[in-house]
């Protein structure tokens, strides 16, 4: 859920990612494989709060950070997680394309030591590219309470890089890693002792010919990386490559010549292009084995697995794990349901006091009555409704999936699910990118880039608003509340029926996942690989700080500002007259027959219409209508609302509608615009407009119609 | 014994022979460490037997059997973990799907 201003899209065009890079300052970038904890890192260093999460793909973008103190001025860039620089996936990408053509001064390599062979494989890589590499071994507290121990020194001896542990949580070695920094950047280490990886003869032949020629031709950041790249005929690198440097491969017949000879030795030797893939990366794999002997990380328990294993076998189990992912949803809506109510109310009470003192005070001063009404009854009362209906369920269901998502546990949904998504040509990633959409939708499609193939990542780009995002919360538990519940039924009940309308969520996510695998996005499901991270105990303290100020305040800031003009124009046409009806009263009974047609009426309809900026001021935009056609006055409690409800003619009927159309209908502007972003293409933005409407509509109008059967 | 990775039962442990895939499954294999020689061993079956998730070099990954049939393992004798977690084994549940 990663909902921060970066994600949804404020500041994340990566493109001007020079632009954000404070003058003078060195360029530090961080790399790593996903989930070592890099954000973290970067969070410790540059007092900044990218956000975080126990999953590999959580960071995205890039992120640019400052640190400065009296010898050094750093400006460090967060790049995604990437297990290798061979791009498959939109977010690799952009982590490659950063280390190649951002030319950052050095590149800090976080490893995890849990499972440091594996990390070495990227060390390696960039170790190629760059020339001046530090690397970092984070997580050495997690490491050592799994019996797991680095010898740095003897790692640094090894791979020939300056090698700094740490344990990024608890802040520690960080001055140490600053220090190691400085000093490889000014030059104190050098690359010559750098270790190599082996590849058979041959290809090492070939690669220095193809890189003597190129030598001959320009001098690029790295001729001999450059030389591996067009061995291996990596077709869209190699584009990239040549518009970066306005250079064309193609027009240089000497270095085809090259190029075309030395591809005939490997192919005399039998390494056809995929062989000479597989070499390059059992080269790697192979080096950073010999690298970790067992003199270098040494297992004191090899048993270290056993508690995650034992968590696993109960949360994947057969039967056990739907029943877990079942109640930790329902008792997440419990919690957030029955401990949300009551500050609500007060909160409500409370505001509701305000206005009436604020709008007596406003006229006694002589401010003309309508414009205080305009202004209170208008502009402040929406804007009232939207902080006491959404700031508790916000600051109490964002901790806590928070805690689910830093213990680790989101991971384990998609593998759970992913034989469902692959049943649908989906990808069982897009678990998690639904499981962000919780947050907010738009965040949940940046989310998808962890999708590596496009058939894939449209697909769940399309069906992400299936998931409501706490802008609808809200609005479905107070229908739900007030139209299921009998006055004195605890929030269970409550968090049962939301569970069940998130159920009906996700299975329409699934049927139009395959509706859509089967029409405009047909194809194989391709391969998955998704890593089960170990767990972690959660930084409570921080969580709950992190997600009330980044997460609460962020949305609901959002959400505020838009309600305040929005209660303006519902104000307006409330009050406009044209022959004594008011405008509202036009554009309702116009919309009325179609709202009709579908369970609800013309108001509920232009509600949904006005909150396409945020969903969270559909139920105001709804009550203030209401109350303008003049029946009721004050309402102050979910109960009172009701009634103005029923008095308005809602039934059962309309409430299922609502609760449906609210679930899915055109998704937000945020996230409109977050698909065209996202996708390149106008034409898939419609897409995504089009299909959860088309889905509600037609819901809707089966709802409707069979409850007149009845 | 030779057997694909996928038909490797909870808890059992085995020596990768050969990978067997396309491009792009295979570089994304390799990436995660599978090459001929590493040690694998089956922790989890999901719910509903696919995908499975195994322990390569100290990390879980999970990969769908599609993916995990292209693999070549020798399977260590399984028959004492077998028994501690025969109930938890997908014995022979994805042999239709490599034929």
């Amino acid at each position: 859920m990663g909902l921060t201003v970066q994600s949804v899209g404020i500041k994340a065009a990566e493109a001007d990612i020079k632009e954000k890079i404070p003058k003078g300052a060195k360029v530090i970038a961080l790399a790593g494989n996903p989930n070592v904890g890099k954000s973290t890192l970067f969070n410790k260093l540059t007092g900044l709060k990218q956000h975080t999460g126990n999953w590999p793909g959580k960071t995205v973008t890039n992120a640019v950070g400052e640190y400065k103190n009296k010898e050094n001025h750093f400006a460090f860039v967060d790049i995604p997680g990437t297990y290798s620089l061979i791009a498959h996936s939109a977010e690799e990408e952009v982590a490659r394309d950063f280390l190649v053509f951002g030319e950052p001064d050095l590149a800090v390599v976080v490893c995890d030591a849990t499972c440091l062979e594996r990390n070495l494989n990227l060390v390696l890589q960039v170790s190629e590219i760059c020339p001046k590499v530090v690397v970092c071994v984070n997580l050495l507290d997690e490491a050592a309470k799994k019996g797991i121990f680095v010898d740095l020194e003897l790692l640094s001896k090894n791979l020939g890089l300056p090698v700094v542990g740490t344990s990024a949580q608890k802040g520690a070695g960080l001055d140490n890693l600053i220090e190691v920094i400085s000093k490889t950047e000014s030059g104190d280490f050098l690359a010559s002792k750098r270790v190599k990886v082996d590849y058979p003869e041959v290809m090492e032949k070939a690669i220095s010919e193809l890189e003597a020629k190129l030598n001959s031709i320009s001098s690029f950041f790295n001729n001999r990386w450059i030389a591996i790249r067009l061995l291996e005929n990596d077709i869209a690198f190699i584009t990239k490559l040549e518009s970066h440097f306005g250079f064309c491969l193609k027009e240089n017949p000497e270095l085809l010549k090259t190029l075309e000879k030395v591809k005939k030795e490997l192919l005399e030797a039998k390494i056809d292009e995929s062989a000479f893939k597989k070499y390059l990366v059992s080269g790697l794999v192979l080096t950073a084995e010999a690298i970790c002997d067992e003199k270098t990380v040494k297992f004191k328990n090899s048993d270290y697995k056993r508690r995650d294993l034992k968590i696993d076998k109960f949360v994947t189990g057969r039967v056990t794990g739907p029943i877990c992912m079942l109640m930790l949803l329902a008792v997440i809506f419990w919690i957030t349901i029955s401990a949300a109510n009551y500050p609500s109310a007060l909160l409500w009470e409370f505001f509701s006091f305000l206005e009436a003192k604020l709008f007596e005070f406003s006229v006694s001063l002589g401010i003309p009555t309508v414009l205080a009404d305009m202004l209170f009854h208008g502009v402040l009362r929406v804007l009232l409704w939207v902080v006491s209906v959404m700031l508790p369920p916000m600051a109490i269901f964002f901790p806590m999936f928070t805690l689910l998502e830093d213990f680790g546990y989101l991971p384990r949904i998609a593998f759970n699910l992913d034989r469902g998504f692959k049943g649908c040509s989906a990808c069982g990633k897009q678990a998690l990118t639904m499981c962000m959409g919780f947050g907010c939708n738009a965040a949940g499609i940046t989310g998808c880039r962890i999708i590596d193939s496009r058939r894939e990542r449209l697909i769940a780009i399309i069906t992400n608003s299936f998931v409501p995002c706490n802008g609808r919360f809200p609005t479905l538990i107070a229908i739900i509340t007030m139209f299921f519940i009998s006055s004195g039924a605890s929030g269970f009940v409550s968090a049962l029926i939301l569970t069940a309308v998130i159920l009906l969520g996700i299975g329409t996510t699934f049927l139009v996942s395959k509706i859509l695998a089967l029409t405009l996005l047909k194809g194989a499901p391709s391969s998955f690989t998704l890593e089960l991270p170990p767990y972690r105990k959660p930084q409570i303290g921080s969580v709950i700080v992190r997600s009330i100020f980044d997460r609460t305040v962020f949305v609901l800031l959002r959400a505020m500002s838009v309600a305040a003009p929005a209660g303006l124009v519902i104000w307006l046409l409330a009050n406009l007259k044209i022959n004594d009806l008011s405008l509202l009263s036009y554009i309702s009974e116009f919309l009325d027959p179609f709202g009709r047609a579908i369970g609800m009426d013309g108001v509920i309809l232009l509600g949904f219409i006005l909150g396409f900026p945020a969903n969270e001021i559909v139920i105001p935009i709804i009550i203030m209508a209401y109350v303008g056609g003049g029946t009721l006055t004050e309402y102050s409690s979910l109960f009172e609302l009701k009634n103005l409800l029923i008095s308005n003619g809602w039934t059962v009927t309309t409430a299922i509608c609502v609760i449906v159309f609210s679930l899915m209908h055109w998704p937000c502007s945020t996230t409109v615009l977050t698909a065209k972003k996202e996708t390149g293409s106008l034409y898939w933005s419609f897409i995504t407009f089009i299909t959860p409407t088309i889905c509600g509509i037609l819901l809707c109008f089966i709802i409707n119609n069979l409850s007149k059967l009845f | 014994m030779q057997a694909a990775l996928c038909d490797l039962k909870v808890g059992q442990g085995g020596t990768v022979v050969s990978v067997n895939a396309n491009a792009d499954i295979l570089r994304r294999l390799l990436d995660i460490g599978i090459v001929s020689g590493t040690r694998v061993h089956c922790v989890l079956k999901s719910p509903l037997g696919d995908p499975s998730a195994f322990l390569i070099r100290g990390a879980v990954v999970a990969l769908r059997n599609e993916d995990s049939v292209n693999i070549t393992v020798d399977a260590d004798f399984p028959l004492a973990v077998v028994k501690e977690n025969g109930s938890y084994g997908a014995v022979g549940r994805h042999k239709s799907r490599r034929s």
